[in-house]
């Protein structure tokens, strides 16, 4: 078998802002460390990232701290956070944030030079370092720039089909030892060995047909933890965007930045109500505006106004779309009006929003400083992820790690908006640090065992071995179908188990597909190789879906309506089974210490 | 709404290839992105082709539409009469892959030969600062999402393949000009754009200003500014003559 092969202290598996700020960690740390990713370098899904990075830097509001910002990630999280990812991610985020300007990236600043931070949902301070509304590019490009400056390896448009295990030196569990992969520009195969891998793959949302997420979210590391003994956490929870594109069909799920709301925009029906007032949440009634006229205060007196209930956590208002357009009180298109026209003037919004203004004159034609948006529900992010020890990143497999979107925990059952690219930061450069000491004390490595090497390499060209079988394209088509009808925003448990059914059936298909063409750039082998990937993830998000018997952040249940307290109590951790099947196990949510809890006192007393 | 177009887009590989015509349906409000994704589920599953936001917001879709350089995802149908046929072809600056994928390795060597970003020590309380005015003319330039249409549209790399070697292209002359700009950077590469980058190359025919999607003024913000200030390092008598009889001036 041809091979090309590799030796690195760290392997790092995807190039958005957590896989290059562990890269980043790893390679100043002293251990040679590669990024292997499926787009170019600069490319990935951290790009499209729009409104900002949540820290608590406190440059416009002095009341703001970590205790604030630990409170609402906690509290839009719906309590089911890890406490200590939250409480890392809200002591850390200010830090990693600065760092990111001494690698050249320029922020919006405020009037006194420092930068500058904007309001979004559920959080109580204007929080978010930006720039315009394409935060996600500044980051992107920032970190890019430092993995070129530092001279990181980078594996550009290379797919990780397998990570590879083996027995550890010291007697201990099956421990990293690489990874397998094939270029996809030639088709040829890769072996990385290396005692560290540290997954930073992002989400799954191509698993549903109505996403904000690009082809490359098929969730490949959720899988491969799965595979090589690692467990997810929360996988019940997926996060749909309030507000993507609805019209015309081609841009459905464009995702429509949550600034809009934060800068002033807000949310009618078909009849010109604000609907969001008819659903504020009994959990965020003390927070929340009650009258127009208080709403629209805030945003210039947050003394002595509340919120408007526009800037809710995304679960509940895009619960509300799904109510209002159900009601028979949509816009044209089955979406609602995001009106910030008649709100601010074209100027400023042309200067806070760019790209929104660019998109939807592009793509839909609409001038949005003139006229009302319309928009609708996107899946958009998953809060589940691989399980991992909240200071290390590390997995239940040695030499294992993951952050970002990959990882499960820090979100609990909602994220709130600014809160990923701040995990990004933060559990970037843990999960990179963890990652080089463990792999610098790894003297004797494990060498790659050549039966697995050949075994991933048989797996992998089986599609080109079968003749006359279905093409992968309908197989996906199918699948985000069936993901969309049954296990999306709002889920009953016949549908669910219908949905399991289905997923059982389309993994019989995938297992008979074929594809025409060649190893070289063939999308049509590249998809077949990420189905399986996407089955796996869509199964544990329909079993951990179907057994959780309430309704919480972004796991609604129309059967089970309430949030229930022995459940507040209860994690759902999958795990695959000897025989390969999707195995769940119920496990209590970590206790967390008095003195923390005290912050839900103190600042809602303040 | 919706009707049958003619497509031709161009198949083969680094050995060669040629135009191959589909005809395939398009519907309301769809980009060529949408066509060229349909005609890959349904007529050819093996088609190269490069995306990944279908946004304008990454640049990976970079090809050329009836010739000229644009984001595939960006471009609406309804620009087109639908009785036009479309011709997609690959940039043509680089070498290609396979269908509409092409090696632009070229643009990562260079930007990896750029001298990096260096900044100034941050303030005793820990932070920068800097006025709005003064980093919005380097965030400008940090618009830009390397989609490298303005490289591909570039006369000087486009018709002289040799020319790469000299000349960096306009993405890199705005990243230069970016760093150039940037408040708290501390090198200077005004010697380097001229002398390693080939700042001299660009004769200003502004064609990259056209095709930018991000609609940066590349050309007359970034190009002719940073001409000059290379300009004034280079001709000012006193510069020039500290140059000659003592220790180069370090910005």
């Amino acid at each position: 078998m041809e091979l090309e092969r590799h030796e690195y202290d760290v392997v790092v598996v995807g190039a958005g802002g957590a896989g290059l700020r562990a890269a980043i960690e790893a390679q100043e740390n002293g251990a040679r460390t590669a990024v292997v990713c499926k787009s170019l370098l600069g490319k990935a899904h951290t790009v499209m990232a729009e409104g900002g990075i949540a820290a608590a830097m406190a440059n416009l509001y002095p009341e703001d701290n970590w205790r604030v910002h630990f409170r609402d990630t906690m509290r839009g999280g719906k309590m089911l956070n890890h406490w200590r990812m939250a409480q890392l991610h809200a002591q850390e985020a200010p830090d990693r944030v600065r760092e990111l300007e001494d690698w050249g990236a320029l922020f919006d600043r405020t009037p006194d030079g420092l930068i500058s931070q904007r309001d979004f949902g559920g959080h109580r301070y204007a929080r978010l370092a930006h720039v315009g509304d394409r935060t996600g590019l500044e980051l992107i490009r920032t970190l890019q720039q430092r993995t070129v400056a530092l001279g990181i390896d980078v594996f550009m448009e290379c797919t990780v089909t397998r990570l590879l295990t083996g027995p550890a030196g010291d007697g201990g569990p099956d421990e990293v030892t690489g990874a397998f992969g094939y270029w996809r520009e030639s088709g040829r195969f890769v072996a990385w060995q290396a005692p560290s891998v540290v997954l930073a793959t992002g989400g799954i949302g191509k698993s549903y047909k109505v996403t904000s997420n690009s082809w490359e979210y098929t969730g490949d590391g959720h899988s491969l933890a799965l595979q090589a003994g690692a467990t997810l956490v929360n996988m019940e929870f997926v996060q749909f965007h309030p507000t993507g594109m609805v019209w015309p069909p081609s841009v459905r799920g464009i995702l429509v930045t949550e600034s809009v709301r934060g800068d002033g925009g807000i949310l009618k029906n078909s009849a010109g109500n604000r609907f969001m007032f008819d659903y504020i949440p009994d959990f965020f009634r003390k927070e929340t505006a009650e009258t127009e006229a208080e709403a629209d205060r805030w945003y210039d007196d947050k003394k002595n106004n509340r919120r408007p209930p526009e800037l809710l956590p995304r679960d509940e208002v895009a619960r509300a779309i799904n109510s209002e357009v159900k009601a028979g009180r949509g816009s044209p298109h089955g979406g609602v009006f995001l009106d910030i026209a008649s709100r601010r003037s074209a100027e400023y919004i042309r200067k806070r929003l760019p790209s929104m203004y660019h998109q939807f004159r592009e793509l839909a034609e609409v001038d949005i400083t003139a006229e009302a948006m319309e928009v609708g529900p996107t899946c958009h992010y998953v809060m589940g992820g691989v399980e991992v020890d909240p200071d290390t990143e590390a997995a239940r497999v040695p030499g294992l790690f993951a952050a970002g979107e990959v990882a499960g925990g820090m979100h609990g059952s909602n994220r709130l908006g600014g809160n990923s690219l701040s995990d990004l930061l933060v559990f970037g450069r843990r999960a990179g640090l963890a990652a080089a000491e463990h792999a610098l004390k790894r003297i004797d490595r494990t060498h790659l065992r050549d039966d697995a090497l050949a075994d991933a390499a048989r797996a992998a060209l089986a599609p080109f071995e079968r003749e006359g079988g279905e093409n992968p394209y309908t197989v996906q088509h199918d699948l985000q179908q069936t993901m969309h009808d049954l296990v999306g925003i709002i889920r009953t448990a016949p549908e669910m188990e219908q949905a399991l059914e289905r997923i059982a059936a389309l993994k019989e298909r995938v297992a008979n597909l074929s594809v025409e063409g060649h190893r070289q750039y063939n999308p049509g082998w590249h998809l077949a190789l990420d189905l399986p990937h996407m089955l796996v993830v869509s199964e544990c998000i329909a079993r951990a879906a179907l057994e959780r018997q309430e309704s919480r952040g972004g796991h609604t249940r129309d059967d089970f309506p309430a949030t229930d307290d022995e459940w507040a109590r209860t994690n759902l951790i999958c795990a695959q089974a000897p025989d390969g099947s999707v195995a769940l196990t119920r496990q209590p949510l970590p206790r967390m210490p008095a003195e923390l809890a005290d912050v839900f006192e103190e600042v809602s007393a303040s | 709404m919706s009707y049958d177009a003619t497509f031709r887009v161009w198949r083969g590989d680094a050995e060669g290839g040629d135009l191959q015509s589909f005809t395939v349906a398009v519907n309301e409000g769809e980009v060529v992105l949408d066509v060229i994704h349909r005609l890959q589920s349904t007529q050819v599953g093996d088609l190269a082709v490069r995306w990944n936001c279908k946004a304008g917001k990454c640049g990976s879709c970079s090809a050329e539409i009836n010739g000229r350089p644009r984001l595939m995802c960006m471009t609406r149908m309804s620009t087109f009469g639908e009785d036009e046929t479309v011709t997609v072809t690959p940039l043509r600056a680089f070498p290609v892959i396979r269908d509409l994928v092409t090696d632009v390795s070229f643009n990562y060597e260079q930007a990896a030969r750029i001298p990096a970003f260096t900044p100034k020590a941050r303030e005793e309380d820990g932070n920068h600062r800097m006025q709005q005015v003064d980093v919005e003319r380097s965030q400008e330039f940090r618009k830009c999402i390397e989609c490298w249409l303005c490289q591909d549209v570039c006369h000087v790399i486009r018709d002289h393949e040799g020319n790469k070697a000299a000349f960096s292209g306009p993405r890199f002359m705005i990243r230069l000009a970016e760093l150039d700009m940037h408040p708290l950077d501390t090198v200077d590469r005004r010697d380097a754009a001229q002398d390693e980058f080939g700042l001299g190359y660009c004769n200003i025919t502004k064609c990259c200003s056209e095709v930018c999607p991000e609609g940066i003024h590349i050309t007359d913000n970034g190009i002719i500014p940073l001409k000059e200030r290379v300009v004034d390092r280079r001709f000012d008598p006193l510069t020039w003559l500290g140059s000659k009889i003592g220790r180069r001036p370090q910005a």
